[in-house]
C-alpha cells in the first residue's frame, strides 16, 4: 500500500488534468473569432459613400472630408487643458463630461472626443496634436449637399445608435448610416462595404504589425452612385411655390411610376445637418413643433381627400353597374338622403351627367351615385365591402410601398370598420354617405393621391411609385418594374378623363388653364377642425388640387395639397398648373399667376388658432 | 557479460528521452513566449529563447559532469553538499540580488543564480542518506523530528527569501516519508485537516462538525478492537475546534488578496458579476493565461501563431505561465501530450525507485519524484485555475538557467544512481 499511494495519486492527477483541459478547450472553447479577439486591433478603411444624382445627371449629394478628435482615455497624459479646450472651441466643463462618457465606454478603447472639425479648426489644430497624448485626428468622409432643396428626399447621414450597434454586427460605434429619406432606403447600396486590417497588439495595447502578414485583411469596397428621380429643378421651383405655406406637391411620372418631385412645406436645406452644427441645428429643426419641419407632408400628412375622392366615386359605380355615363340627375343645391340628412352642393345647380357633375364638382351626383353602388346590394355590409375593395385597389389604405422609409396607411372604412364604430346601430349607405364627396371616414396622404391620379391618367394600372432610377452597377427591384392594375376596367376611364379635361376647360379650374398644354384635374376642398379650449373649432379649407397633363400619354399626375389654403383652386390648383407648366415646357409663362403664388403667405392663417383671439375662416 | 564494458546502456534512456522532450517542446513555447518581431537569433542573450538555448546547451556539460561522478560520491558527500547548499541560502541575505520583492538571487556578471533551485536536490540527498541509515526508523517521534528539520532548514530560508510558492515544494518530502514508514495517522490526520479547512470555508463550520463526527464515531464503532473512548472524544473535539478555527482565521489573519484567491478558488462567492469582476482584477493573470488556454481549441493556433501568446497578454508567460502557450498554440492535443510526458517521467522514477536495492537510491528516487510531481501538480493545477495563485516554475519547460540546472541536477543523480544499481553493492 505504502509503495502505490503517489503512483495512484500522480495517475489521478494526470487524470483530472486532462479532464479539465478537455473542458477549457474542447467543450468550452469558442470558435476563434478574429473579430472577438482582443489582442486583435481592427482598423477599417471606410469606402467612399456613394454619390446621388438627380434624373437629368445633375450632382445633388458628393462627399467632403471631415474630422473627428478620437481619445483613448487609458492613454491621456496630464495636458494643458484650457488650450486644448480654445482648439476645440469647448469649454472645461463639457471636456470633463466628455472625458467622463469617453471613460465610462471604455479605457482602452478610442471613442469620439469632438465630432467633425471644419477644415479650418483641423488645420489650427493639426500642429500641435502631438502634445497632447492619447488623442489624435482620425479623418472620415462627410456629406457634400450640392443643392438646397429635396432635404425630406435625400435624408442625412449621423452616427449608428447603440441598438444599431449591437443589431447590426456591420456597424462601429461612430459609424456614418443613413437615417432619413434616400440615405436610409438605400443605405446598403451607398455605404459600400469598409475594409478591414487586423493588426496583432500586446497587452499595452500597441500595435505589433499585420496580423500573418495581413492575410485576412479585406479592401473596401466602393459606394454605389444612385440617380434617383427627382427633377431637381422641378423641386426647386415647387420648393418655392410653397414659401410660406404648408403642405405638399407629389409629382410622379404615370408611365413608370418615378416620383418626379416630392415637396414637404416647411423645409430645412440639408446643408444645416452636416458637420458641427449638425446637433444644434437639429434640435431647433426638431423642436419647432408649429411649423414641424421634419415632418414630410408630402409622405405623412395624412387628410381628407375630398373632392378628388369623387372620381374614384364615381369610377366604382361605373365598374359596378350602379351609374352609366349617361345617368342624370337634377341638383337642386342640396341633396336629400334618408329622412332628415341634407348635404349641400355648391355647384350651382341643374341637370348634370357625369361629365358635367366633374366638371362642376356636384356633391349631389356622387352621393347620389355612392348611394347606388352600395344599395345595389341587399346587405350595406357587403357593399361596402365591395366598395372597400375597388378603392384599395387604387393603393389607397395601406402602406404604397415606395422606396422612402416613412409613411402612413390612409384609411379606407370597411364594414367591420363601422360595426365598431357603430356597434348598436344599423348603418346604411346613408349613414356614411359623406365618404362620397371625399369627407368622411376616408383619409389619404399625397402621395397616396398622385399615386391615384397616376392610376387615372394610365386608365387602371399603376407602378409603385419609387425614388430609385439607377443604381451603379446594380438593378433596381422588380417590384417598381411590374404594373399594378386597379379593379376598374379601362373602358371606364374615358368619361371620367373627359369630366376632369372639363374640369380646365369650363369647370371649377378654368382659369388655371395653361397654354398649349392639355390638363385634366380636380379640385377639393375639405372642411377640418382643431381644438381650442376645449371646443372643436372649424378652421379654413384645406386646398386640394389633382391633375395630369397632357390628357393623351400623360407625363406628369400631381397631387398639391396646402394646408388652410381654402378652395382647391385657389393655392393647390395654381401650384399644380404652375408645376405642370414648369416641368412640360421648362419655363414658366404664367408670370401673373406665379407672382400671385410665390408673394401669397399663409402664415397669418397658420397663426390664428393660436391668437388666443376669436378669427374668421374661409376668406 | 561486465557491465561496465557498456556503461552507457546501463543509464535509463526512457527518462533520458522524456526529459530531452520536456527540455525541447518547453524551448519551443519559450521561443514564441518570448521572441519580438519576425527574426530569430536563437543565441540571442538579450532574448529570454536565446538565453534559454544557452542554458540547454550548458546543462548538457552538466549532464556529462553529473553522470561521470562516481555514485558513491552522492552518498559519502550528502552532507556537505547539503551544508554548502544551505551556507549559499544564508550568503544570500548579505550578497543576494533583490528582483521582485524576493532576495533569492546572487548577481553573477550579467547572470543570476537561485540557490534555492539547487537546494531540492541537497535537501534530498541529505534526507536519503538519513533515512538510510540503520538506525533511522520513523517510527520514532524522535527520527520524525530530524527529519523534519532536514526539509524545515531550506523551507524556512526560502520562506524568509520573500519566495513562499517554493517553500512550499518541500511538503511534498511527505510522500518520502509516508513511503519510508512514517505512521499512518500522520496521512489521515493531513487529510483530516484539508478537507475540514476546505469543507468549513466551502459549506460551514456546523455541518462541517457534524459529519467530521459522524465519519470519526463510524470508524470508532466499526473497528474489531475498539480505541479508548477518550481518544474518539479527544480527535471529535479537535475537529470541531480546528472547523471554527479555520473560517477564524480564514476572516481575522488574511489578507484580502489571499482571501479573494481562495473564495475564487472555492467558489465562495455566488454573485457572477463579482466572480468577474475580482477574475479580472485580482487573477488578471490566470484570467488572461485560461483565456489563452481554453482559445486554443483541440489543435491550438498553430507554433508562433497565438494572437494572446505574441501580444504578450499573459504576463510571466515563459516562466511560471509557459503551459498557457502550450494550450493557445498546441491546443489540446499538446496540452495532453505534456500531461502524459510528466505523468510517464513521474511513474517511470518512482518505478525506478521501488527497483533499487540500497535504501539511500530508493529514497532520493523517491524524492525526485515527489518534488517533480508537486511543481507539475502546482503549476499546471494554477495554469488552469484549479489550485490558488502560487508561483513555481514547470520542471524542464519554464524559462530560467537555476530552475533547468537544478532540476537536471535532481534528475540525473538519481540516473546515475539508478545506473548503479546492479553491480553495487
Amino acid at each position: 500500500m505504502r509503495q502505490f499511494l503517489l503512483f495512484i495519486i500522480i495517475i489521478l492527477v494526470g487524470l483530472s488534468f486532462i479532464g479539465r483541459l478537455f473542458y477549457l478547450q474542447v467543450y468550452n472553447s469558442e470558435e476563434h473569432s478574429l473579430y472577438d479577439d482582443n489582442a486583435i486591433r481592427k482598423v477599417y478603411d471606410y469606402p467612399k459613400r456613394g454619390f446621388v444624382y438627380d434624373r437629368n445627371g445633375t450632382l445633388l449629394v458628393s462627399n467632403q472630408p471631415s474630422y473627428d478628435v478620437m481619445v483613448i482615455p487609458r492613454e491621456v497624459k496630464p495636458l494643458d487643458t484650457l488650450e486644448f479646450c480654445t482648439l476645440l472651441k469647448i469649454d472645461k466643463e463639457q471636456f470633463k463630461k466628455i472625458y467622463k462618457r469617453a471613460y465610462h465606454y471604455s479605457p482602452r478603447l478610442p471613442s469620439v472626443f469632438v465630432a467633425q472639425l471644419s477644415k479650418e479648426d483641423y488645420a489650427v489644430l493639426q500642429e500641435k496634436m502631438r502634445k497632447y497624448e492619447g488623442f489624435y485626428i482620425q479623418k472620415r468622409s462627410l456629406r457634400d449637399y450640392q443643392t438646397g432643396v429635396g432635404a425630406n428626399v435625400l435624408g442625412y447621414i449621423a452616427e449608428a445608435t447603440p441598438y444599431q450597434i449591437e443589431n447590426n454586427p456591420y456597424y462601429n460605434m461612430g459609424d456614418l448610416v443613413g437615417k432619413q429619406g434616400v440615405e436610409l432606403s438605400y443605405e446598403e447600396e451607398l455605404r459600400g462595404v469598409k475594409g478591414i486590417k487586423f493588426i496583432q497588439k500586446d497587452r499595452f495595447n500597441r500595435d505589433l504589425g499585420p496580423y500573418k502578414d495581413g492575410i485576412y485583411d479585406t479592401i473596401p469596397q466602393q459606394g454605389k452612385d444612385i440617380t434617383i428621380s427627382i427633377d431637381s429643378k422641378l423641386q426647386e421651383y415647387g420648393e418655392k411655390l410653397m414659401q410660406n405655406k404648408r403642405g405638399g406637391i407629389v409629382a410622379i411620372e404615370p408611365a413608370t411610376g418615378e416620383i418626379l418631385s416630392l415637396i414637404s412645406a416647411p423645409t430645412y436645406n440639408p446643408n444645416l445637418l452636416v458637420g458641427r452644427k449638425r446637433s444644434r441645428n437639429f434640435t431647433k429643426l426638431y423642436n419647432d413643433t408649429l411649423s414641424r419641419p421634419l415632418i414630410d407632408r408630402g409622405l405623412l400628412r395624412m387628410h381628407e381627400p375630398g373632392s378628388p375622392f369623387k372620381v374614384l366615386v364615381a369610377l366604382e359605380a361605373l365598374q359596378e353597374n350602379a351609374i352609366s355615363p349617361e345617368t342624370t340627375i337634377t341638383c337642386s343645391g342640396v341633396y336629400h338622403y334618408g329622412r332628415r340628412g341634407t348635404m349641400g352642393c355648391h355647384c350651382g345647380g341643374g341637370r348634370r351627367d357625369l361629365v358635367l357633375g366633374i366638371a362642376k364638382s356636384c356633391n349631389s351626383y356622387f352621393a347620389n351615385a355612392f348611394r347606388k353602388s352600395i344599395d345595389k346590394y341587399p346587405d350595406a355590409r357587403k357593399g361596402v365591402n365591395v366598395w372597400s375593395d375597388h378603392m384599395k385597389s387604387f393603393g389607397l389604405g395601406n402602406f404604397l410601398g415606395y422606396d422612402l422609409p416613412i409613411g402612413k396607411k390612409g384609411n379606407i372604412p370597411d364594414a367591420d370598420y363601422y360595426d365598431k364604430w357603430y356597434p348598436d346601430f344599423k348603418w346604411g349607405s346613408t349613414t356614411i354617405i359623406s365618404n362620397s364627396i371625399g369627407q368622411g371616414e376616408v383619409l389619404v396622404t399625397p402621395i397616396q393621391l398622385a399615386n391615384v391620379t397616376a392610376a387615372i391618367a394610365n386608365r387602371g394600372y399603376y407602378y409603385t411609385p419609387h425614388i430609385i432610377k439607377d443604381i451603379k452597377g446594380d438593378t433596381i427591384s422588380k417590384k417598381y418594374t411590374t404594373k399594378n392594375h386597379t379593379t376598374i376596367e379601362p373602358r371606364h376611364f374615358e368619361p371620367i378623363i373627359e369630366g376632369l379635361y372639363d374640369v380646365y376647360e369650363h369647370g371649377t379650374a378654368r382659369f388655371l388653364q395653361v397654354p398649349d398644354i392639355e390638363i385634366c384635374g380636380k379640385t377639393g376642398t375639405s372642411e377640418n377642425f382643431t381644438i381650442i379650449d376645449g371646443k372643436r373649432t372649424q378652421l379654413t379649407d384645406h386646398s386640394i388640387f389633382v391633375a395630369f397633363a397632357p390628357k393623351d400619354n400623360p407625363t406628369i399626375a400631381i397631387a398639391v395639397f396646402v394646408e388652410n389654403g381654402y378652395y382647391g383652386s385657389r393655392w393647390a390648383g395654381r401650384i399644380a398648373s404652375l408645376m405642370i407648366e414648369k416641368y412640360i415646357k421648362g419655363e414658366v409663362t404664367l408670370k401673373q399667376m406665379e407672382k400671385l403664388v410665390l408673394e401669397k403667405s399663409l402664415e397669418d392663417e397658420y397663426a390664428k388658432p393660436y391668437s388666443g383671439k376669436p378669427f374668421t375662416i374661409n376668406r | 557479460m561486465y557491465r561496465d564494458t557498456n556503461k552507457y546502456f546501463q543509464f535509463d534512456w526512457l527518462t533520458i528521452i522524456l526529459f530531452l522532450l520536456l527540455v525541447g517542446f518547453g524551448w519551443l513555447n519559450i521561443l514564441s513566449a518570448s521572441h519580438v518581431g519576425e527574426s530569430f537569433d536563437y543565441f540571442n542573450l538579450n532574448q529570454p529563447y536565446g538565453k534559454q538555448s544557452v542554458f540547454i546547451l550548458l546543462t548538457f556539460g552538466l549532464i556529462i559532469l553529473i553522470l561521470s561522478i562516481e555514485s558513491k560520491f552522492y552518498e559519502r558527500f550528502s552532507s556537505v553538499i547539503y551544508i554548502v547548499s544551505m551556507l549559499s541560502m544564508v550568503g544570500l541575505f548579505f550578497f543576494g540580488k533583490n528582483v521582485n520583492g524576493a532576495t533569492a538571487w546572487y548577481g553573477i556578471g550579467g547572470m543570476t543564480l537561485q540557490p534555492s533551485e539547487f537546494a531540492k536536490a541537497a535537501t534530498a540527498l541529505a534526507l536519503a542518506k538519513f533515512l538510510s541509515d540503520l538506525n533511522t526508523d520513523l517510527k520514532y517521534f524522535k527520527d520524525q523530528v530530524k527529519a523534519l528539520i532536514i526539509i524545515a532548514i531550506p523551507a524556512v530560508l526560502v520562506v524568509l527569501q520573500n519566495d513562499t510558492g517554493s517553500a512550499l515544494v518541500y511538503a511534498a518530502f511527505f510522500f518520502v516519508f509516508y513511503r519510508e514508514g512514517l505512521p499512518k495517522i500522520y496521512l489521515i490526520i493531513g487529510v483530516l485537516l484539508a478537507s475540514i479547512s476546505i469543507s468549513s470555508l466551502k459549506f460551514d463550520d456546523i455541518s462541517t462538525s457534524i459529519v467530521i463526527s459522524l465519519v470519526i464515531l463510524t470508524y470508532h464503532f466499526t473497528r474489531r478492537k475498539k480505541p479508548a473512548i477518550i481518544k474518539t472524544v479527544f480527535a471529535i473535539l479537535a475537529c470541531v475546534i480546528l472547523s471554527s478555527g479555520v473560517e477564524f482565521l480564514y476572516d481575522n489573519i488574511l489578507q484580502a488578496h489571499q482571501k479573494d484567491r481562495i473564495s475564487l478558488w472555492l467558489r465562495i462567492e455566488k454573485d457572477p458579476a463579482k466572480i468577474a469582476e475580482m477574475r479580472r482584477d485580482i487573477l488578471y493573470n490566470l484570467y488572461e493565461s485560461e483565456k489563452a488556454i481554453s482559445s486554443g481549441g483541440l489543435t491550438g493556433k498553430g507554433f508562433l501563431q497565438g494572437t494572446r501568446t505574441t501580444g504578450k497578454f499573459v504576463p510571466e508567460q515563459h516562466t511560471d505561465y509557459i503551459f498557457s502557450t502550450v494550450g493557445e498554440e498546441w491546443g489540446f492535443a499538446g496540452t495532453t501530450f505534456v500531461v502524459i510526458l510528466f505523468v510517464l517521467l513521474l511513474l517511470r522514477i518512482l518505478h525506478l525507485a521501488e527497483l533499487q536495492k540500497s535504501q539511500f537510491s530508493r529514497v532520493y528516487g523517491y524524492s525526485v519524484a515527489s518534488i517533480l510531481f508537486f511543481h507539475f501538480l502546482i503549476n499546471i493545477g494554477m495554469v488552469m485555475g484549479l489550485i490558488p495563485t502560487i508561483g513555481i516554475p514547470l520542471p524542464f519547460f519554464s524559462y530560467g538557467g537555476s530552475g533547468l540546472w537544478g532540476f537536471t541536477i535532481l534528475l540525473f543523480i538519481f540516473i546515475k544512481l539508478d545506473s548503479n544499481r546492479i553491480n553495487e553493492w
